[in-house]
């Protein structure tokens, strides 16, 4: 990922901040600068919107062959998240043992993570993950 | 009066006992662990570090009271472990959290102490009216060389504490600093682990800044060590803090709540203001918590706090207690321990 890309996109990446177009109030992640309802009437009438960070799964699957920067935490589980607002997202789970049930509908929260690292002298990379435990901790 | 308006904590789910580190370097960690007090510590997940846990500790703060993220002023990070040496973990903190781009932040380093040196900041620019809310983190994911005795305590967590003079949680009624230059522990640029002076770590250290800091808040406050419901002081391992607490003349009573090492070892730059949280999420209006931080190198910052009324209305349900973080626990063996503290050397491919 370019060190450019990745600041641009650092609060989508950080803190679930996608878009709402305020005249239909529909939300977008990504960030949408036109609503594809409502077209040149969006036209800046589109403000940031902070996700929740609050949703279920929806589907998920455990990886077994890590991508480069995730081979220490083999097996991990991603996901399709449902957020609360109604937005899916794809996402790792973390927090996950041999002792955790992973299921559809279960509970997770957002959670900040370290997603990856240019290696030992380059930029380090976070973002948005998720946790049953942090959904869960009443 | 200026005070805690905040906190949040985090720890790392993973645990590793003294035993099992014992049962690599062929020594007996149980005996070990139990002469340093210490049952477990924790471990951090490969894909967290001081930043993670920094923004966690941070969000739990904002989400238990209505304080809009733009009347944030200011963001320090007192860390030993910043990911970065130079690029501060306090700006991904802050845009992590929203608070960004009207603000100050920087990230702060004294040992085991820059996290209440970001408190008595914080309570600077509130006190001179700069900022309305000042954000203060005591963050680590401290390691100790293989095979070092800091192996069996070094850990990870953090708190962070929201500074401001309305809205009151607990006021800090005094504080105070006692510093000096002391080799007793460090690290060098760019090494991995740090150095320590053995022995020379607890008199001249440890308890000898304890001691002095804690008499000037007596002496200062007027007060005796039985006017406080609870007392944390810096918590290096599980035996220091008691022994130091009985030199004060301060009971055993007073220093269990705010101890957290033998569960989770030392959480560095977090390791007093996540003592303090845990007396937070069960004190009462009234009750008074004396509070010691130590950082090697060496110094000491006193808080003198009483808690106010304003704790009976604030959200604490809207973050984990710190007993829920605690008692939150996977155990994993060395392997897993190296693997996840990237002592594992990997080829290029
Ligand atoms: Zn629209």
């Amino acid at each position: 990922m370019s060190v450019s890309r990745y600041w641009r996109e650092a609060k989508s990446r950080y803190m679930l901040q996608g878009s709402k177009c305020g005249r239909c109030n529909r939300l977008f992640f990504p960030k949408r600068s036109v609503c594809p309802s409502c077209k040149s009437l969006s036209i800046n009438n589109i403000d940031n919107f902070n996700l929740s960070g609050n949703g279920v799964i929806d589907a998920f699957t455990y990886v077994h062959e890590g991508l480069t920067g995730f081979e220490m935490q083999i097996p991990y589980v991603i996901a399709m998240i449902k957020l609360e607002e109604g937005i899916s997202i794809t996402a790792q789970v973390v927090d996950i043992d041999d002792n955790t049930k992973v299921y559809i509908g279960m509970p997770v929260r957002m959670v900040f993570r370290k997603i990856g690292e240019d290696g030992k002298s380059g930029m380090i990379y976070y973002g948005y993950k998720f946790s049953p435990d942090m959904a869960n901790f009443g | 009066m200026v005070g805690i308006v905040s906190y949040g904590a985090y720890i790392p789910k993973y645990r590793i006992r003294p035993a099992e580190i014992g049962r690599v370097w062929g020594i007996n960690g149980e005996a070990y662990g139990k002469s340093l007090n210490i049952n477990s510590k924790s471990v951090p997940a490969p894909d967290e570090d001081t930043a993670t846990i920094s923004t966690e500790a941070a969000k739990a703060a904002m989400n238990r009271v209505n304080i809009k993220s733009s009347e944030i002023g200011a963001v320090y990070v007192g860390s030993e472990s910043h990911p970065y040496a130079v690029k501060p973990t306090a700006t991904i903190v802050a845009e992590a959290l929203d608070i960004t781009p009207y603000m100050t932040a920087a990230d702060l380093e004294f040992a085991c102490k820059a996290g209440t040196a970001a408190i008595q900041i914080s309570m600077g620019l509130v006190k001179s009216k700069m900022y309305n809310y000042c954000m203060a983190i005591g963050s680590d994911t401290s390691q100790g060389s293989p095979g070092d005795p800091l192996e069996y305590s070094a850990s990870a967590g953090g708190a962070a504490f929201i500074i401001g003079d309305e809205h009151v949680i607990a006021d800090i009624n005094y504080t105070c600093s006692y510093t000096t230059d002391t080799p007793d522990f460090w690290r060098r640029e760019g090494q991995k682990y740090p150095r320590h002076g053995g022995r020379f770590t607890g008199e001249p250290a440890y308890f000898k800044h304890i001691i002095a800091c804690s008499n000037m808040v007596f002496k200062h406050q007027n007060t005796k060590p039985e006017d406080y419901n609870y007392v944390v002081l810096h918590q290096p391992n599980g035996k220091f803090p008691y022994r130091a607490a009985k030199m004060l003349g301060f009971r055993d009573e007073q220093i269990t709540v705010g101890l957290l090492t033998p569960y989770i070892g030392n959480t560095y730059s977090g390791a007093v203001m996540l003592g303090t949280s845990a007396v937070l999420d069960i004190a009462k209006p009234g009750d008074r918590i004396f509070v010691i931080g130590f950082g090697s190198g060496a110094g000491c910052d006193g808080f003198d706090i009483t808690v106010t009324e304003e704790i009976n209305s604030f959200h604490k349900e809207k973050a984990p207690s710190v007993k829920w973080l605690v008692e939150r626990s996977v155990y994993i063996d060395y392997s897993i321990y190296a693997k996840f503290r990237n002592k594992i050397i990997l080829g290029d491919g």
